[in-house]
């Protein structure tokens, strides 16, 4: 009984310190938006900017409501969509290597937002772009999906990954080459490249409640996560629905990484990277993980999107690139580490 | 609650796993499931959790067909023990036992004292208290797999089916489990239990089920069942039996080819 008692201390003190690392990832994603809310080139003072975003009055309140605040709002937004799909994704396919971008979803969600603005259907209706983006990413999910239910190792479904983007990519490239106008053409590509730049409320009224949806929906999954890490039919005897669970995965990410890139372009490797710095805190529980990754990815783009516009405040630099570059090395390291480890 | 097969059939494909197979596991009673390699002996377990569709033959888990039971009913009722089952991210090795409390867990609900004590007991039974809060990854193969059993049994449901339990363990650790599935037996469980080593399965089991290229070979108590006639045409090979002078049944053990 005495041992009970401590080990449920023991617990207790596990979930104070999950409650406090949330907390704290709380904090500093709102302190990042915040730090980005009063980033631009406008010299304006933050009083007169929190009083603009208030009351809307004059040029402040202009740039706090129509710039400044969806800028910083959609940083938290997608960045949440895409960490908590990366937790989700590596918690589905019990694979530390899954992400949205690594697996090709993020990439095929761009080409269903690039076949909208291809076909001019971004201007017939609001809901074109990222409808057409979620489309794309439920498309790679359900191939991936097939992919893991016949079996497909680790490395299998990266490889099939890598096919899945290849094919989204060279057709991205081909609607460019065909594009009507240099105009179109380049707003693919700033779209591509994956920016926070120039974006509007609009963008902010699709992305947040499909995002909002989309990790409900993963966090309703969690509990079939964890008992998946036992196997299918171990989960199965447990009373887990293991193919409702997978649906609500894979719709679940959809949702969340096609509303994010649809608002953002692809912004890779923050589905990837945030899961892996949490562990160390969270423990590799998968339904511990999803609501501070989620939290984690907000930080991380919000700070993203700040250091982009210190290092460059011209504008030159965007989010995509920044995100890849500190990404990509880290996806390296990770490979050559689970080499080490099997 | 004992659990009837009766005359299932199933199929992979072109090739009969099962044909026709008709057991009974009694309550109170362990009963081993012993055959060559792809006799159907994991087919069966998963047949009878409803893993498994049947292509023939009915299965009554206490007087009512599988099919009738909802399966959060049928999660608390029966734990199952996969095969060379593994965690697949290095969790605590507390928070795999618990992860066998799932059924009686409501959505979202933390656990309650009640789960912690059941994982507690869980876990000492198994002898597996020690590395309660260790990573499963820092574990040995014999160390995990007596974590993973800790899993089934915090589950307390009164049917346990375990295939290959006694894999990767030591000797000590495997006839530590039999008296394990006994003692679940004696609490008024129903235990079922495949099992490679014969010695094992003759010793501590109550009733035996051998299972021949899908159909069941032979049944019975252990020395009814693993005959010399039996073992000659299931597994090929001649038995020695040997009587342990403290007691106790007969222990048989595969000793040459033929």
């Amino acid at each position: 009984m005495d041992d009970t008692v401590s080990l449920l201390r023991i617990t207790s003190a596990g979930d104070r310190r999950r409650a406090g690392v949330t907390l704290a990832l709380s904090a500093l994603a709102l302190a990042f938006a915040g730090w980005s809310f009063l980033l631009g080139p406008s010299e304006l003072s933050p009083a007169a900017l929190f009083s603009g975003l208030l009351d809307g009055h004059g040029e402040a309140g202009v740039i706090a409501q129509q710039i400044r605040f969806p800028r910083a709002a959609l940083a938290l937004v997608i960045g949440a969509a895409l960490g908590g799909s990366g937790a989700a994704l590596q918690g589905l396919f019990c694979n530390p290597l899954a992400s949205p971008d690594v697996t090709g979803v993020t990439s095929t969600a761009g080409l269903g937002a690039v076949l909208a603005l291809y076909f001019g259907l971004a201007g017939v209706s609001a809901l074109a772009l990222p409808g057409f983006a979620i489309m794309g990413a439920l498309a790679a999910a359900c191939i991936l999906y097939l992919l893991s239910r016949r079996g497909a190792g680790a490395v299998a479904l990266i490889l099939a990954g890598v096919a899945i983007a290849s094919f989204a990519t060279a057709l991205i490239a081909l609607a460019l080459s065909f594009a009507a106008n240099p105009y179109a053409m380049s707003e693919m590509v700033l779209w591509m490249m994956g920016s926070l730049k120039d974006r509007t409320l609009n963008d902010l009224a699709f992305a947040l409640p499909l995002t909002l949806a989309g990790l409900a929906l993963l966090l309703s999954a969690a509990r079939g996560l964890d008992a998946l890490t036992l196997g299918e039919d171990a989960a199965r005897s447990l009373g887990v629905d293991v193919s409702q669970v997978r649906g609500r995965v894979i719709v679940g990410v959809a949702l969340a990484t096609g509303a994010a890139t649809a608002a953002a372009g692809s912004i890779g490797f923050v589905g990837l990277v945030v899961p892996h710095l949490l562990r160390p805190f969270c423990g590799h529980r998968p339904a511990r993980l999803i609501l501070p990754s989620a939290l984690g990815g907000a930080a991380l783009v919000s700070a993203a999107d700040v250091a982009v516009r210190l290092i460059a405040p011209d504008g030159q630099l965007l989010l995509g690139v920044v995100t890849a570059m500190l990404g990509a090395p880290f996806f390296l390291w990770l490979i050559l580490r689970m080499k080490g480890e099997r | 609650m004992s659990i009837i097969v009766d005359k299932v059939s199933v199929r992979y494909g072109a090739r009969a796993a099962l044909s026709e197979v008709s057991a009974r596991f009694s309550v109170g009673a362990v009963t081993g499931i012993v055959g060559p390699n792809g006799a159907g002996k994991t087919t069966l377990l998963r047949a009878v959790l409803g893993l498994q569709p049947l292509d023939g033959g009915l299965i009554r888990i206490l007087n009512k067909p599988l099919e009738d039971w909802p399966r959060e009913d049928l999660a608390r009722a029966a734990a199952y023990l996969p095969q060379g089952g593994e965690a697949k991210w290095p969790m605590l090795a507390d928070e795999v036992v618990m992860l066998g409390r799932l059924p009686h867990r409501a959505r979202f609900a933390s656990p309650s004292a009640v789960d912690w004590g059941a994982v507690r007991d869980a876990l000492e039974r198994c002898d597996a208290a020690r590395f309660a809060r260790r990573r499963m990854d820092e574990l040995s193969a014999g160390e995990r797999a007596r974590v993973l059993f800790a899993r089934a049994l915090a589950t307390a449901a009164p049917i346990l089916l375990a295939d290959e339990p006694a894999a990767f363990l030591d000797p000590a650790h495997q006839i530590r489990l039999m008296e394990l599935l006994r003692e679940e037996a004696r609490r008024g469980g129903t235990v079922a239990v495949t099992l490679h080593d014969l010695p094992l399965a003759a010793r501590h089991c109550d009733e035996i089920v051998v299972l021949h290229e899908g159909r069941t070979a032979a049944e019975g108590e252990p020395a009814q069942a693993l005959s010399d006639e039996a073992l000659a045409n299931v597994f090929g090979v001649a038995a020695l039996r040997v009587r342990d002078p403290q007691g106790g049944p007969e222990i048989v053990a595969a000793f040459r080819r033929i």
